[in-house]
């Protein structure tokens, strides 16, 4: 008797594309080929986390006696053959396998957090632990002193996950240190970057993960409560969170006695209404304590005086999520990945102009080339990298010419970018580096919390700034004016949402002023801001077949049938209709 | 007060009974807050969820004028569980045992049947109480004005006197002091049965330093209070009132009894700033200034004696009331010279000690509390420090008595009458302002939502109130704020004025009117075709 | 306590001491808007930015506590241009329209708009033809119904003291910080009018033009205003308070943070003071001349002002001093002849000061012969 197992992708990418409809497919066709029996009682269907390649998605992994087979694209109506065909006639369906590019993909990834993700069922407790899930913390509570965790952290070298890298096992005996009777400990889940889906995929990928790495740290500092922050809009997310904080509690891995200790450890769910700047520690505290979600100075430091003035450790889920993973297979094991001052993999969400968009996680030090080319397969459309965006709208830009360069914290800081929470945009020659710079300090500007003053009105001013500028209205000086600004916010911002918001606009002054004066000139080069475009037909190339005039909504084009036809730049909106209608590129922009 | 505002922060407990303090003592409010923001536990004894109540561990809801129950039996838990003070009570008290016994009946069960406070909350603020050694106790009208005020006194005294919470920094038993200068005009003698600084009439030697002092033979009879002056004048045995910046009329329980009785003076004078109700009824009105067209002092209610400065002229012919009051006994063959009110305080601050230390130039930027004897002395802000005055002081027996009304059929509601936070006393100054009136110049009754409900009003709705005295019509405001059976009249507005209804049921010691119960019905108003 | 350095003195304080308040026991003056010593640290104005030997970033040294060694410098040329650039962009986002603003002369802003020499018209990063921090400004066209606070957000800096002192002072919590962004605003819940105790805490701590008394609009501003300190008259608390006299008016109330009662007052103490010049004062001493029975008056008087002027004309004629003293001598004279004095009683006043009280009582003691004397204190 075979046995088979079918894996549906469930994260993000996978239920967007129609991973549910995929399922309620497979089980239909299941039940209607119950001709063959004895297969079907050997099937098994599951629903498991991201498998990363969301562009590839819905992805379904078919398991035939540990032979697998992996399926991409894959909509129901193509599941009644690929049950007939494979399932029961045990011949794959070749033309819907996965592809080179899906295994190219794959294989410069070194998985860590996302290794159980896409291959244990989340909503199965049980998966998880047969996959070795919740030893760690026996591990721990059995034979650990709280000092030989944050030791086994500390040499680990895992840093913050959450954008500012500091070194986790520091901050937890900073706070083991402090005497307290109370500690908390709370699990960063306000994953709020444009474009960012790291934490999202590994909550809804492997809940447990998370847990796990809560309870331990809660044994290293002495907490006996937990939050999970996290964002109301992952309702799905918060759904798999709680059904797995109710198993863990059932299975004793929550509550009192833990693991026959005398500990009692509890977690509880917070869900942000949707403010960016809650992802910032202090902030995040101020919400839960039931204040307005706004950022607090440091000094002093939430280890020493956070939620309702106790000690707290507050960790982001990536970083959580290690934890279980440093405790089994060793501090050693961990730091073999990675440089010398950054160990271990991040995951990034690659997005972008690149062939493979998706969550990835690879080794720290990985050249950003191998991501582009290898991992993501390249720039899609054949067109030429134009800079790469890290770290979201805290982050800067890295230019092509610069693609060799380790992806590491030292690294990205020394050009001006961050690591930041893991989002990744790849940019090509149709990216307007202003345009971009815009859209990112709009982002800020609208999700500043309002507290202070360089962050509140200053980005707002880099914003109308560099909005005049997009727009052709840009005058003399404002390119040292967004300078002077931006180095001023940064330094005299409270938190660091203000901080590190001029970043996109710093960076991409630094490596493409040229594309700023340009604007100041009236032109933008990508052919992106719409104010510095003019339309118009190439005489040679026009047909006259009277496509755009039809698609023109202003009637600024005119044109008799078969002959040239013209575009009237005073009526002109620009909204860009005729360049994509044109068969024969014949419309031209500038 | 026995201790000092300021001392409120440090105090670990602040027991709050019948007094609305966040609206009638904002700023004393602000400071028990403060405390409490550093850890300070609230108790409140209110019949109303007044807005302290917020923050507070302990909130006593009671019946009005169960105020004796509530303490005794609080006083009974304190006993029970040995929280008392008993070097205290050896060293500094007596009566202790005879009053003892009369605590025995007060069980937490008794004190809940009568008060409707649920008996473990009686303990717990018991235990609250009793287990601190640094705990004040502050009231205000809530606690006496009933016919039985004078006991709830004594019974809050015995509290603080088997915890041995007074004569100590952060403790204490603090009244509240509803005026500018309640505190003031009793030092200065506007009492009908002693002197400036307490003196009795009574007592010949004192009342020989002050015929030496003031040049002229003395009564030495006890005078009327103001309440008993009422009687007379009904009676006709007085027959002139000389009213100084009072209005009977809107403060004096059962309006229409006290119109009537004015009406018979053959002579009333009345002196204010305003022409008030009672001022209608004067034979003569005499303009005086306000408290910022003139120099003196106030003492405020822990005792600090503060200046008062005079910063603008007094309108038209307005005078200040000590020209008038010289002017008139000069007229009367008494002549008054004086060339300033410091003038005027250095003679009283002559005639009692705790006043001897304090003059003008000391308390110009920062006030004193009395007794302040030496012109080097502090002022004192605590007082029993180096003990009481008569060496021990007594615990008194204090009954339950219910009040002099209670609400039966006819009159099923019982109305407790007192103040809002934007309107004072009987209104002549506030209702003249503009910002005032429109934000709270309508009076209202204060009904709990179910009684509404049983009775078909609406929030909003007029309705009539009436007591055996009288009646008037007002606007119901329906609110949990209040319990069952109990409504609440703030007694400011003179359209609609809460001492039309009240009784003039007096307590038989201090003479305060029972302004906090009497039995009323409710009734909807006929619209006509209806 | 702890020792540490501040532009090169040292001082010693205690534990916990902010770098603020330190470098003002040393009589270094570091700006700030948002700081308020009677309330907990914002944080948000980064005026206060000081430069912390060690640390990468200025710190705001109103949150800050002093460590062991610390050394502060409270002013660079950096620090002074950052704290220009904060300035400039308050200023940016504010209506500038000092000439008609009630605060002008007592404003927080203002002066140190002065101090850093930033006027709207000339921005010193000015480098084109018009300002280059010259943008959007918040407008906000509601107007608050309530009748003692007069809020101008647009003159707002959310500097967040208003919300703290209705919180951590009045314990009310009227006001919150709402909205995010440049959108960001103060305001009561759904923006509805404020509705709450009135005190006018806010309004205190308010160093601009956004919040001041509805009643103070166009009265006088603080240029010409004798400030006279005196003892508040409405309930025992006797808190201090600042009568503000412009031509023989008291214009304004306010009280003074190093007085018992630290700044704070009630409505009645910050708002209640216009009766002072209220049209209905008596101004002359009055008679009357109709019979008293005429003087009966209902309870049910709707319009108590025009009700009881009419009542006063109707009833009682306007005389001088001496025919009214010599009147009511006169009066008393024969009611004591022929009834003795105990037939005469007076009712003192609660509300008068401790002057006129004992003066009263010697009245009714000394010269008229009876200890018929009282006050309202039951009441």
């Amino acid at each position: 008797m075979s046995s088979v197992k079918i894996m549906v992708c469930m994260g993000p990418g996978g239920i967007a594309s129609g991973g549910a409809e995929v399922i309620s497919a497979f089980e239909s066709e299941l039940r209607q080929a119950n001709v063959s029996a004895d297969i079907h009682k050997g099937c098994s269907l599951h629903k498991v986390g991201c498998f990363g390649l969301c562009s590839k998605d819905v992805l379904v992994d078919l398991i035939i006696d540990g032979a697998k087979t992996t399926y991409q694209s894959v909509k129901p109506e193509m599941v009644r053959r690929i049950v007939s065909e494979h399932i029961i006639g045990n011949l794959p369906v070749a033309e819907w396998t996965a592809d080179e590019n899906y295994h190219n993909f794959y294989k410069k990834q070194v998985k860590v957090v996302l290794s159980d993700c896409g291959r244990i069922d989340y909503e199965n407790i049980d998966s998880y632990i047969s996959e070795g899930g919740y030893k760690a913390a026996e591990k721990v509570f059995a034979g650990m002193t709280p000092e030989a965790v944050t030791a086994e952290i500390k040499n680990s070298g895992l840093r913050g996950r959450g954008g500012a890298g500091f070194p986790t096992g520091v901050k937890w005996e900073a706070c083991r240190k402090t005497a307290a009777g109370q500690k908390y400990i709370i699990c960063n889940a306000d994953e709020g970057d444009p474009g960012a889906f790291m934490d999202r995929a590994v909550i809804e990928g492997n809940p447990h993960a998370v847990i796990e790495g809560m309870l331990i740290g809660s044994y290293a500092i002495g907490a006996s409560r937990g939050y999970v922050y996290i964002r109301a809009e992952y309702p799905l997310a918060v759904e798999r969170l709680k059904y797995a904080i109710k198993d863990a509690h059932e299975r004793g891995f929550l509550g009192s006695n833990i693991f026959g200790s005398k500990l009692k450890f509890d977690i509880q769910l917070k869900l942000g209404a949707g403010a960016f700047v809650c992802g910032e520690e202090t902030a995040l505290i101020a919400s839960i304590e039931g204040q307005r979600g706004m950022p607090r100075p440091k000094p002093p430091y939430p280890v020493f005086q956070g939620l309702w003035g106790k000690p707290t450790v507050i960790n982001n889920v990536e970083t959580l999520a290690n934890i279980p993973y440093i405790i089994k297979k060793g501090s050693a094991w961990y730091s073999s990945y990675g440089t010398e001052k950054s160990k271990g993999t991040k995951v990034f969400a690659l997005t972008g102009k690149v062939k493979n968009t998706g969550l990835i996680e690879v080794p720290m030090g990985i050249t950003l080339r191998e991501i582009i080319y290898d991992i993501g397969g390249g720039i899609e459309g054949g067109k030429a990298l134009k800079a790469v965006q890290t770290g979201g709208p805290s982050g800067g830009c890295i230019p092509a010419n610069m693609v060799d360069i380790n992806v590491d914290y030292e690294s990205l800081a020394r050009v001006g970018s961050i690591v930041g929470s893991g989002g990744m945009i790849v940019l090509d020659e149709d990216n307007c580096m202003v345009n971009m710079a815009q859209y990112f300090l709009q982002f800020t500007q609208s999700e500043s919390c309002g507290k202070c003053v360089p962050c509140r009105i200053g980005t707002k001013r880099l914003l109308e700034i560099l909005s005049r500028i997009t727009k052709g209205k840009g005058r003399d000086g404002d390119i040292e004016l967004l300078e002077k600004l931006s180095r001023d916010i940064k330094s005299a911002s409270l938190c660091g949402l203000g901080q590190t918001a001029p970043n996109p606009v710093l960076s991409t002054i630094k490596y493409f002023r040229n594309e700023y004066e340009a604007h100041l000139k009236g032109k933008c080069p990508a052919a992106v801001c719409k104010e510095l475009l003019t339309y118009y037909i190439l005489e040679e190339f026009c047909k006259g077949c009277g496509a755009c005039l039809r698609a023109c909504p202003s009637k600024a084009i005119t044109g008799e049938k078969k002959k040239l036809h013209k575009i009237d730049p005073a009526v002109c909106v620009k909204c860009g209709a005729c360049f994509d209608v044109c068969k024969f590129k014949a419309v031209k922009k500038e | 007060m026995t201790n000092s505002i300021r001392e409120i922060e440090g105090m670990e407990v602040i027991f709050v009974i019948g007094s609305n303090t966040k609206e009638t003592h904002p700023v004393i409010a602000n400071r028990m807050l403060k405390a409490i923001r550093k850890g300070t536990r609230l108790i409140v004894a209110d019949p109303r969820r007044v807005p302290l109540v917020r923050f507070s561990e302990i909130f006593l809801q009671l019946k009005p004028g169960a105020d004796a129950a509530l303490l005794n039996g609080m006083a009974h838990v304190i006993l029970k569980e040995g929280l008392c003070n008993d070097e205290f009570i050896n060293e500094r008290t007596e009566g202790f045992d005879e009053w003892k016994k009369s605590i025995e009946t007060f069980t937490p069960h008794n004190a809940s049947k009568i008060t409707g406070i649920p008996e473990e909350e009686i303990i717990k603020a018991a235990r609250l109480y009793g287990g601190s050694r640094k705990a004040g106790i502050f009231y205000t009208m809530g606690v006496t004005q009933h016919t039985h005020g004078t006991d709830n006194v004594n019974a809050i005294a015995n509290l603080a006197l088997l915890t041995g919470n007074i004569g100590r920094e952060h403790t204490g038993i603090s009244p509240l002091r509803g005026q500018n200068n309640v505190q003031g005009a009793c030092d200065a003698g506007c009492l009908p049965n002693v002197y400036p600084g307490y003196q009795r009439v009574d007592i010949p030697m004192v009342k020989k330093k002050f015929e030496d002092i003031w040049g002229v033979p003395l009564s030495d009879k006890e005078g009327l209070k103001s309440t008993e002056m009422t009687l007379a004048a009904d009676k006709g045995s007085l027959k002139a009132l000389y009213v100084m910046g009072e209005n009977p009329v809107m403060t004096d329980p059962n309006i229409g009894h006290t119109i009537e009785v004015l009406k018979k003076l053959d002579f009333l004078l009345v002196q204010d700033i305003f022409f008030t109700e009672t001022a209608a009824l004067a034979d003569v009105v005499l303009p005086a200034a306000c408290f910022a067209e003139k120099t003196g002092t106030f003492i405020n209610t822990e005792r600090k004696v503060q200046l008062v400065r005079k910063a603008v002229e007094p309108p038209g012919d307005a005078k200040e009331d000590t020209w008038i009051i010289a002017e008139l006994s000069g007229r009367l063959g008494y002549p008054m010279k004086y060339s300033s009110a410091e003038e005027i305080f250095e003679e009283l601050s002559s005639l009692w000690p705790a006043l001897s230390g304090i003059s003008y130039s000391r308390i110009r930027t920062h006030g004193i509390h009395w007794p302040c004897p030496t012109k080097d002395h502090p002022g004192t802000e605590y007082l029993f420090k180096a003990g009481f005055p008569r060496g021990k002081v007594s615990f008194t027996t204090v009954r339950y008595l219910p009040p002099a009304e209670a609400a039966g059929l006819d009159y099923p509601f019982v109305l407790t009458t007192g103040r809002n936070l934007f309107q004072y006393h009987s209104g002549s100054m506030t209702r003249r302002i503009a910002s005032i009136e429109k934000h709270a110049g309508e009076p209202y009754v204060e009904i709990n939502t179910e009684d509404a409900k049983k009775a078909g009003i609406k929030d909003g709705e007029k309705i009539k109130v009436a007591s055996r005295r009288g009646q008037i019509e007002i606007k119901a405001r329906v609110t949990d704020r209040i319990s069952n059976g109990i409504l609440f009249i703030p007694m400011h507005y003179r359209e609609a004025a809460a001492n039309v209804i009240t009784t003039d049921a007096l307590d038989p010691h201090g003479k305060t009117p029972e302004f906090k119960v009497c039995a009323v019905k409710i009734g909807k108003i006929k619209v006509s075709g209806e | 306590m702890v020792k540490l350095n501040i532009d090169g003195r040292m001082i010693e304080v205690a534990e916990g001491t902010t770098i603020l308040n330190a470098s003002r026991m040393l009589n270094i003056e570091i700006p700030t808007l948002c700081n308020h010593p009677k309330l907990t640290p914002f944080g948000g104005c980064r005026l206060c930015l000081v430069e912390v030997k060690g640390v990468p970033r200025p710190l705001t040294s109103c949150t800050t506590p002093v460590s062991e060694g610390m050394e502060v410098t409270t002013s660079t040329p950096a620090l002074e241009d950052l704290r220009k650039t904060v300035l400039e962009l308050i200023l940016s986002d504010h209506p500038n329209d000092c000439m008609i603003c009630e605060k002008a002369g007592d404003c927080t802003l203002q002066e140190l708009a002065y101090f850093y020499g930033i006027s709207p018209y000339n921005p010193p990063l000015l480098k084109g033809d018009k300002g280059g921090f010259l943008g959007e400004r918040r407008i906000y066209e509601k107007r608050d119904g309530n009748p003692f606070i007069e809020r101008n957000m647009e003159k707002c800096i959310l500097c967040g003291r208003c919300v703290k002192v209705c919180d951590e002072i009045q314990g009310v919590g009227a006001i919150d910080f709402a909205y995010r962004g440049f959108k960001s605003k103060i305001c009561p819940p759904f923006e509805r009018d404020l509705d709450c105790e009135f005190c006018g805490q806010c309004v205190a701590v308010c160093p601009t033009g956004a919040l001041t008394g509805k009643m103070w609009q166009l009265r006088g501003r603080q240029k010409d205003i004798k400030e006279v300190d005196t003892t508040c008259a409405y309930c025992g608390t006797g808190c201090n308070i600042t009568l503000h006299v412009r031509k023989n008016e008291v214009v304004r109330v306010t009280a003074k943070e190093d007085k018992w009662n630290e700044g704070w007052l009630c409505v009645k103490g910050r708002f209640g003071y216009t009766f002072i010049n209220s049209p209905d004062r008596l101004k002359k001493p009055l008679i009357r001349i109709a019979p008293k029975h005429i003087a009966d008056f209902g309870f049910r008087i709707s319009d108590l002002n025009s009700e009881v002027r009419n009542q006063q004309s109707a009833i009682f004629k306007e005389v001088s001093w001496d025919e009214a003293l010599d009147y009511i001598s006169a009066k008393l004279k024969e009611i004591k002849e022929k009834h003795g004095p105990d037939s005469i009683a007076g009712l003192s006043s609660a509300r008068c000061t401790t002057e006129e009280n004992y003066l009263f009582q010697k009245f009714m003691r000394a010269a008229v012969g009876t200890n018929n004397v009282d006050h309202c204190a039951r009441l």
